[in-house]
């Protein structure tokens, strides 16, 4: 019943699993250069943790601006996958027979690889166009599952007492139908954030032989090309802190919407 | 809405005739008459199934029957299930919202501002004793106290009807004990009309001026019982002779009702 932080042995806990982690990658790290170090592996075909910190330094002109590129269209993409995901479960909980009609659809959208969505997409439109729709598709289909599962759990109690005090359909959505699908919307959106990275960066990647990209992922395929291996390398690890930033970000904003009423954000005392 | 039709011209509520089957074929209710009057405490008491709910959910406009008629032939009443509020077995809270919050919701959705429904919420909170509780989430609270906030609820819009659906049948017994005490003192401050379902013949006997028994599969009214003990009630009258006799009467009707069907 209380709402304070977890007792001593929850705080051992909480510390243990932010040190553990770290742990286990400085020990990953130190193999990676001992191994590199030992065995004298050229920098061409694995640079040892250094280098790649280094490069990191050196080239962050180049890969912060293929970064910021990155971040904008996952940014547009998790956007819009967040308008049409919550608007496309809006439109299927007002209409059975537009759900009926269009959910099977986005259903295909998504089974269908977008890698091999990606190429076809950059024949038919813009470049930048291609890389966002590809974000978009990738990312939506987890909001609109989760925010039509969440519309559908209204408690029927609760929607009889609207019903009994003569509340409008704007008000049963606005008051009940949202605020209750809430945890499921935010839930949708944490797996849309990830995947929205991947989805512009699968596009990239497709698109890289095309030439004109300057996302990140077109900086790997490129420094590929020309056995940069360490710029590979740095470009892969600003990705991955990207993904792992999107990912805590959107953790924290569920916390803080979720923290005063939904179970999943109150921590118990044991 | 016709006055004719209900021969208790004086009645809270009239109905006529009322059955209602589902889409699915089951009967549960046929023809059932029955009357609410102004002021009283009235229980349907029956076995899980006899369609009491059914009766409860039709009076509130939460159903349709499909056949009879329901009347509001009393002054009080001419806007009808509008003028009842509803308490469910569950206590039915909006988790997102404070207690504040979930008693204000009829106020809102009727489109009253804050600052005029504030008084009211308060005024309605301090009648189930919960003036304290007014910030707190609905997952911070007991079953009880979920209940009572329940209740609140049901009280805010100040309504001539209230009807109560097993309000306590997922409490324990002192926690229900206690509450049934605490109804008997609202309903005898307010002057309301309660219309309370439960399967209970000690909760029924104890609260009602009278317990109606229906019977199950389909439900209909069988017999009713009178309960002439005064009220304030208390403790004493849930130990009495008079208390244990009138429940034994109703047991009998209920296992009568049972056979019935």
């Amino acid at each position: 019943m209380s709402r304070e932080p977890a007792g001593p042995r929850g705080r051992g806990e909480d510390v243990l699993r932010v040190v553990l982690p770290i742990a286990l990658l400085g020990f990953g790290v130190l193999i990676w250069d001992l191994v590199v170090r030992l065995k004298g592996i050229p920098p061409y075909v694995l640079p040892g943790p250094g280098l790649v910190l280094t490069t990191l330094v050196s080239d962050w002109p180049i890969l912060s601006d293929s970064l910021l590129v990155t971040l904008v269209t996952t940014f547009e993409g998790f956007v819009l996958a967040f308008l049409g995901g919550v608007g496309l479960a809006l439109l299927f909980n007002l209409s059975r027979l537009v759900e009926y009609s269009l959910y099977p659809y986005a259903v295909i959208l998504q089974v269908t690889p977008v890698v091999a969505i990606a190429p076809l997409l950059l024949i038919y439109l813009p470049q930048q166009g291609a890389v966002l729709a590809c974000a978009w598709i990738v990312a939506f289909f987890p909001v609109l599952a989760n925010t039509t599962l969440g519309l559908n759990s209204v408690d029927h109690n609760l929607i009889d007492l609207f019903r009994l005090y003569g509340a409008s359909r704007g008000q049963v959505l606005w008051r009940l139908k949202l605020p209750a699908a809430l945890p499921y919307i935010l839930g949708g959106l944490k797996i849309a954030g990830g995947l929205s990275l991947i989805g512009a960066v699968v596009a990239e990647i497709a698109a890289g032989a095309a030439g004109a990209g300057s996302g990140l992922a077109y900086r790997i395929s490129e420094s590929g090309y020309r056995l940069n291996i360490p710029r590979m390398f740095a470009a892969l690890v600003l990705l991955s802190v990207a993904g792992i930033l999107i990912y805590f970000a959107l953790s924290f904003l569920s916390h803080l919407m979720l923290r005063r009423w939904h179970e999943s954000a109150i921590s118990r005392e044991v | 809405m016709s006055q004719a039709s209900a021969p208790a011209g004086g009645s809270a509520v009239s109905l006529r005739g009322v059955a209602k089957t589902y889409a699915n074929g089951v009967v549960a209710l046929d023809r059932v008459d029955f009357d609410v009057f102004p002021g009283e405490f009235v229980s349907l008491l029956g076995p899980s199934g006899c369609g009491k709910s059914t009766v409860l959910r039709i009076i509130a406009g939460l159903s349709e029957p499909t056949d009879g008629t329901v009347a509001w032939p009393h002054p009080d009443m001419t806007a009808g299930a509008r003028e009842t509020s509803f308490v469910f077995q569950e206590p039915t809270l909006m988790p997102w919202a404070t207690v504040t919050g979930n008693v204000r919701l009829p106020l809102d959705l009727q489109g009253l501002d804050r600052a005029t429904a504030a008084p009211r919420v308060e005024a309605a909170l301090a009648r189930v004793g919960l003036t304290d509780f007014a910030d707190v989430y609905p997952r911070e609270l007991s079953g009880g106290m979920k209940m009572r906030v329940s209740i609140a609820r049901a009280l805010v819009t100040e309504p001539a009807l209230l009807l109560m659906d097993e309000p306590f049948a997922a409490l324990d017994e002192i926690t229900r004990f206690k509450l049934n005490d605490d109804l008997l003192s609202l309903w005898a401050s307010l002057g309301k009309t309660v219309v309370f379902v439960t399967h209970s013949v000690f909760e029924s006997v104890y609260l009602s001026s009278r317990v109606v028994v229906m019977t199950p599969r389909p439900g209909r009214i069988f017999t009713e019982l009178a309960v002439d003990a005064p009220y304030p009630r208390d403790q004493r009258f849930r130990t009495s002779a008079e208390y244990g006799a009138l429940c034994a009467r109703a047991s009998e009707a209920l296992a009568a009702a049972g056979e019935e069907s």
